[in-house]
């Protein structure tokens, strides 16, 4: 790879960006369809259409942004961007998912043992079961 | 200044002089910024995605073909700034020119379907301060938004002195770092397609 030079590819038809194109387009409508037109469960659409979120952003890295593109005879430019890029994943990752989970495993804990008495809990999810002990079924 | 540097003469006119170099390498680590950004709206999107008080779910005014429309705009206006830098390589000032401008009159169509759209939900009763869910809709997807707009002027001054100054190491830089700039907004909206839309789509129907 270090000796590849960036240009090369660079003075014929645009392939690269075409299959990137094209890939792209594919990917994005199967998750459409793997999210409104299958019986899949919650989790299984989640994981696909993610993991295709993932490949097609890694498409628009290779094919479109050339991140793997080397500046000088060594690859250490290529090897700074692609790990800067991949550190910045793995922060987003523990930013959301992190966050995700820190705010709803401890919330519904907490509904559950301090009963939340001051939220009027307008929001459906679940509610009626959390609720079923009598004192805020009175708004009805 | 200008000592000899000596190049392979595949090297692309971006990567000839130093300030090019680590500007290019500069902006990489900027992206990286720039999605740690972006992830603490995500966050604060999903946590909140839920939380929609009196007003209407997310997926409930969420359309399909409202949300392909920005999808293949911003999606194509990326390949087409991809081939502008393919032409830029070839130093062919005019191609160059011309798939920009293509790109941006993409990424203004992008902007006037989104506009469109928040119009919509608005006159639908859903505004950044209907419900903590909508708020985060809204910083989201109109913090990208606000990107794409920043992008079209950038660009456009970018290409001002393209047209100015001819390609030189200096503007061919400048041209690489706004498309990687653009294809990164490309980048943003994959997963705001996926997980504000698709997302809202999904838990709303089923």
């Amino acid at each position: 790879m270090a000796n590849k030079t960036v240009a090369n590819e660079h003075h014929g038809f645009p392939w690269k960006h075409l299959i990137g194109f094209v890939l792209s387009i594919v990917l994005t409508l199967f998750a459409l369809w793997i999210a409104l037109e299958t019986d899949l469960s919650l989790t299984w659409i989640l994981i696909i259409i993610f993991g295709f979120a993932f490949l097609q952003a890694a498409l628009q890295l290779l094919m479109f942004m050339h991140v793997t593109e080397n500046s000088t005879k060594s690859n250490l430019t290529s090897r700074v961007q692609i790990g800067n890029i991949l550190f910045a994943a793995f922060v987003a990752i523990v930013i959301v998912i992190g966050s995700v989970w820190v705010m709803t495993a401890g919330h519904a804990k907490h509904d559950k043992d301090q009963h939340a008495p001051k939220t009027e809990n307008h929001e459906n999810h679940g509610g009626g079961s959390e609720h079923d002990s009598g004192e805020h079924g009175s708004h009805e | 200044m200008a000592h000899a540097e000596t190049h392979d003469p595949n090297t692309p006119l971006e990567y000839r002089s130093e300030t090019g170099r680590l500007n290019i390498l500069g902006f990489w680590i900027f992206l990286g910024a720039e999605i740690a950004l972006f992830a603490t709206l995500f966050a604060t999107y999903m946590v909140l995605s839920h939380r929609v008080a009196d007003g209407p779910a997310l997926g409930e005014l969420f359309e399909v073909e409202s949300l392909l429309i920005q999808t293949f705009l911003l999606l194509t206006s990326s390949f087409t700034c991809g081939l502008a830098v393919h032409e830029m390589r070839r130093h062919n000032v005019k191609g160059l020119i011309t798939w920009m401008a293509i790109t941006l009159g993409l990424g203004l169509g992008f902007l006037y379907f989104e506009i469109q759209e928040f119009l919509h939900f608005i006159h639908e009763g859903a505004n950044i301060g209907t419900s903590a869910a909508w708020s985060g809709f809204f910083v989201l997807v109109g913090t990208h938004g606000a990107h794409v707009t920043f992008g079209i002027f950038w660009v456009t001054m970018v290409l001002i002195q393209v047209a100015k100054r001819g390609l030189t190491p200096a503007t061919s830089a400048k041209v690489f770092i706004t498309s990687l700039y653009w294809h990164f907004l490309d980048v943003v909206w994959i997963f705001i397609f996926t997980a504000v839309y698709l997302m809202g789509m999904v838990t709303h129907n089923g």
